[in-house]
């Protein structure tokens, strides 16, 4: 009797384990519509090869919509996520409120020390290292060496802002609907103001001094926007206030523009035979400078973060470990070729001699390493971010100096209206939100 | 005395018509048209209407990467679900008000109305919460049930102004000859507002089947619908027009040819009273 119990009790306890050891635990990632994270879903049989007990389920989404919903459901701990895809924007002001696991517990071959300072800096708070990037971008300058040939010049390696004035105005060829140069002009924080914002840094510009207060009411500020406002009018395509990412890639690949200063990732389009006219006389060049020790590029780490509280960390661990591991690099390298690995977050990455070849490989990596997102401008400045200034009130500020500035652009109104009323919203904003006394 | 229709003046009505018809349909069939073309002639400058090379490659890549029937059945769950609740709700009320009505009448219709001038972020937080606390996200009946909520309004104040286009005395009859209440409901208002109830019917689940707001923000996995669906091909960051043309084109089919087949009903029941 005894022993059938005990043939009992242990069959049960081997049933039990059994059950444990294949129970499937299923997690949620939101993710961006990008290809580096479309790739990612269509090499998850290598993750499920490892890790049988995982299960992924998969939520797609824009941008937009995507931080829309992520932030409510963080904000309120609805749990809906176990893997959240966020930005540099996001991950310093979640860290501070305690809304994000430390991933400082990664094993060991995650190897943190890999992953090139700038993008680490910008993911980590009070040395606690709160997302995993995913894929990093800064912003670079790419122009047409068949324009600049025949107009007679060379582009620097480290252009300057009148080097970039000078080549615009050769390249523009209005009658043949060649304009030197394109840049963003839609309104909002993650359009013009980006790429104004980094610009600003390097004409010695901030949008606050140490205590808060706004300064588009100095003069590095009327500098830059009438720089911007004068080098569109002159080379700049029409309706340019329209125009952001996706508008000024199909101008730069139906070669209509000279030169386009936007983010490191558009180079893998810029030079696809197949969607790009242009493929095979694109150049690149460091963002321009006027001297002042800064560079006008921006800094943004795609990153896998896991919220706070979920019920499935360790499998969100396993899951974000694997898809930014140096593995998985190999892993894109091999399936899809060396162009397509998610660029600029490892160092080891860059050490590669296969990925050494790939045109725009060097000139991503010093445009990363040329951002600072915890000192980005010449004067001290008591916020993180290049492109933006890390604290939740900026999104809203952004969209509307954003649409002043795009409104100077499309010449409604004055370079001096603009700057004015960007400093009166901005101040009101501050004041409000209790940062000005 | 009613002025004659000369040719010309009908000719000009027609090509009025017409200009205005294709105009009000042309962002459609560009999507359809686009949906066809490769990413590269999606953005050509000038755009190209016909002479490109037609591909179904952005159908089978959208089919590849997506599961379009769940979203599918989840859009049709949510609207059609939603549309006979709310029915259900809406016919006893508007009845009620339009052949019953109290002092307060009007004012509760206006206070309905006045629920749908707030901007629905306005009450994100709070539903988002109340749905989190009862285990209504990603779900269908949390989905119906919002849908429900956001569309009675509108319901209610369709089926009052047909409710109000049947003179009462038919009913006082059926009262007389001994109708009780749900019998003068069901067999007698009920198939006289039947070209209204299915006008009302029809545009409920338009209105469901379209609503982006709701169904992105409560949704992530298993009751997402065809908003979703959608919502997933577009980018700020690359050109993938093709592939979003494609996903709106399958997203919008359903609801297009459910329109074009009751067309005749919903004309009939938009224009329900309007001559007497």
């Amino acid at each position: 009797m005894t022993s059938t119990l005990r043939a009992l009790f242990g069959a049960c306890a081997v049933a039990a384990l059994a059950t444990v050891a294949t129970a499937e635990t299923t997690i949620t990632v939101a993710t961006v519509n990008n290809g580096d994270m479309i790739r990612m879903q269509g090499l998850m049989s290598d993750f499920y090869a490892k890790h049988p007990d995982i299960k992924v389920n998969w939520v797609t989404l824009e941008e937009n919509v995507l931080r829309q919903k992520v932030t409510t459901d963080i904000a309120t701990k609805g749990g809906q996520y176990d893997v959240m895809t966020i930005g540099t924007y996001e991950v310093p002001i979640w860290g501070k409120q305690g809304w994000l696991e430390s991933l400082n517990d990664l094993p060991a071959s995650w190897d943190a020390n890999d992953i090139l300072p700038a993008i680490r800096g910008g993911l980590t708070v009070d040395g606690k290292l709160y997302a995993a990037p995913f894929y990093g971008e800064s912003s670079m300058v790419m122009y047409r060496t068949d324009l600049m040939k025949k107009a007679g010049l060379t582009m620097p390696e480290k252009p300057t802002w009148a080097d970039i004035s000078k080549a615009a105005d050769a390249m523009t060829d209005k009658a043949a609907g060649i304009y030197g140069i394109c840049l963003r002009g839609k309104a909002g924080w993650g359009e013009n103001m980006a790429f104004l914002t980094a610009t600003a840094n390097s004409f010695g510009a901030s949008w606050f001094d140490m205590k808060w207060n706004a300064q588009f009411n100095g003069d590095a500020w009327k500098k830059t926007l009438t720089y911007y406002v004068d080098l569109m009018h002159k080379d700049g395509p029409p309706g340019a206030s329209n125009n952001g990412f996706n508008e000024n890639l199909a101008l730069f690949q139906q070669g209509k523009c000279g030169m386009w200063i936007d983010a490191t990732v558009a180079a893998s389009f810029v030079s696809d035979p197949k969607a790009s006219k242009v493929a095979a006389d694109v150049g690149y060049a460091l963002a321009p400078d006027n001297g002042l020790g800064k560079r006008g590029n921006w800094l943004w780490a795609w990153s896998l973060a896991i919220p706070a509280g979920t019920k499935h960390a360790d499998a969100a661990k396993t899951f974000v470990d694997w898809a930014t591991s140096k593995d998985y690099l190999s892993l894109v390298a091999s399936k899809e070729g060396w162009a397509n690995v998610p660029p600029g977050t490892r160092k080891s990455l860059y050490a590669n001699p296969e990925y050494a070849k790939v045109p725009f490989a060097k000139m991503t990596l010093d445009s990363i390493n040329s951002a600072d997102p915890t000192h980005p401008t010449v004067n001290p400045v008591p916020y993180v971010g290049v492109q933006f200034v890390a604290i939740p009130e900026f999104q809203g500020i952004a969209n509307d100096v954003g649409q002043q500035f795009s409104a100077a652009l499309a010449g409604t109104t004055s370079v001096d209206d603009a700057l004015k009323n960007a400093q009166k919203l901005t101040t009101t904003a501050m004041t409000k939100a209790g940062y000005i006394k | 005395m009613a002025r004659a229709v000369t040719p010309a003046r009908k000719l000009g009505f027609t090509i009025a018509s017409w200009t205005v018809g294709l105009v009000i349909f042309f962002p459609i069939l560009w999507t359809f048209i686009t949906s066809f073309k490769s990413e590269g002639d999606a953005v050509a400058i000038p755009p190209l209407f016909v002479n490109f090379h037609w591909t179904l490659e952005n159908y089978v890549l959208v089919n590849q990467r997506s599961d379009y029937l769940l979203h599918f059945w989840n859009s049709v769950v949510i609207s059609v679900g939603s549309t006979f609740l709310a029915l259900v709700i809406a016919i006893p009320a508007a009845w009620a008000m339009a052949f019953v009505p109290g002092k307060r009448t009007k004012d509760v219709l206006m206070w309905m109305l006045s629920t749908k001038m707030m901007p629905a972020v306005g009450v994100l937080i709070p539903i988002y919460l109340m749905f989190k606390n009862t285990g209504l996200l990603d779900t269908l009946t949390g989905l119906v049930i919002i849908m429900t909520l956001i569309n009675l309004p509108i319901l209610i104040w369709m089926l009052y102004t047909y409710f109000k286009e049947i003179p009462g005395e038919i009913l006082e009859a059926a009262r007389m000859d001994g109708a009780d209440l749900k019998s003068e409901v069901l067999y007698i208002l009920t198939p006289m507002a039947i070209p209204g109830i299915a006008s009302t019917m029809l545009l409920n689940i338009i209105l469901a089947w379209n609503e982006a707001f709701w169904t992105l923000m409560l949704t992530s996995s298993q009751a997402a619908p065809l908003t979703q669906f959608i919502a997933s091909y577009s980018s700020p960051e690359g050109l993938f027009y093709a592939k979003l043309s494609a996903a709106s084109t399958m997203a919008i089919a359903p609801i297009l040819i459910l329109g074009w087949f009751s067309q005749k009903q919903l004309v009939r029941g938009l224009t329900f009273g309007a001559v007497k």
